[in-house]
């Protein structure tokens, strides 16, 4: 089980009492897309993704967005047993998805740099430390059931 | 991967726009990676690593001075970086994988101090300067 000090609990509460979910999904995302173009591989149904402005504005890609950090928002909300939270989700990526791993790295990199904009000097390193941690744990856990 | 015409034009404007504030963008990226990444404090058991460290500081300017320097010869960045890269491989020998936690911290530093100049389309140009100069570092390690 990984151990949280109060610290880095409230570091990471009080950072993502502050955060919009739907924008913040919605622009880590879009950028996981545009960074790491090889990602939209798992979107090509998602219409256009033929350049930044499109990614952007693609309704798609904000709605999946918003989806995806509403359900990070359970590992927030249950830090004591991401393993357990991520469990289902991890086994769907494995065999309906077939998502590499690796994917859900980019992305933990590519929320903290969100954060990271959103909240600059509310955003020191000791809180980056507690949010890499998180991001890490959370690929971790949606890795765990691969087989 | 490389370096496009639009690339080497948004990195170059990013360093432009970051100007005299490099040094210190050095320093926070190195006290953000030690925070973040502990594991690379291994490589400096020989600093103080405290808050405002005068030799992470000092550190700090040299790493950024060496971006500086890539983003000035971009067209030529194993070039630029040769003799780095050398002593990368001789001396350093500095893990590979961390190259790329010290350019995530750096794109936190920029995105802290600077979020409109980091927009996906410069945040895309600079995470692939940073890969290309962790690549020439590491060119010579085997």
């Amino acid at each position: 089980m990984v151990h949280w000090s109060a610290e880095e609990k409230q570091l990471i509460s009080s950072v993502w009492g502050k955060v919009n979910v739907e924008e913040c999904g919605a622009e880590a995302l879009a950028r996981l897309l545009i960074v790491y173009p090889w990602t939209q591989r798992f979107f090509s149904n998602f219409g256009n993704l033929s350049s930044p402005t499109a990614i952007i504005g693609n309704p798609r890609v904000r709605a999946h967005g918003k989806k995806v950090l509403t359900s990070f928002g359970e590992a927030v909300k249950n830090l004591d047993n991401i393993k357990g939270t991520f469990s289902k989700l991890s086994e769907l990526h494995c065999d309906k998805l077939h998502v590499d791993p690796e994917n859900f790295r980019l992305l933990g990199d590519i929320l903290v740099i969100v954060l990271a904009s959103h909240f600059g000097r509310d955003f020191p390193p000791a809180c980056q430390f507690a949010w890499q941690k998180l991001v890490g744990v959370v690929a971790h856990a949606l890795a765990r059931k691969y087989h | 991967m490389v370096l496009s015409a639009a690339d080497k034009t948004n990195v170059k404007g990013v360093f432009a726009k970051i100007g005299g504030h490099a040094e210190d963008y050095g320093a926070e990226t190195l006290e953000r990676m030690f925070a973040a990444y502990p594991q690379t404090k291994t490589y400096f058991p020989h600093f103080d690593l405290g808050k405002g460290s005068a030799q992470v500081k000092g550190h700090g300017k040299k790493v950024a001075a060496a971006l500086v320097e890539a983003a000035n010869h971009i067209d030529d960045i194993a070039g630029a970086l040769s003799k780095l890269s050398d002593l990368h491989a001789q001396k350093l020998r500095v893990d590979p994988v961390n190259f790329k936690l010290l350019g995530q911290c750096f794109l936190v530093v920029v995105a802290c101090h600077n979020p409109a100049l980091l927009t996906p389309e410069v945040h895309a140009s600079l995470d692939k300067f940073l890969c290309a100069v962790g690549n020439v570092l590491t060119a010579k390690y085997r």
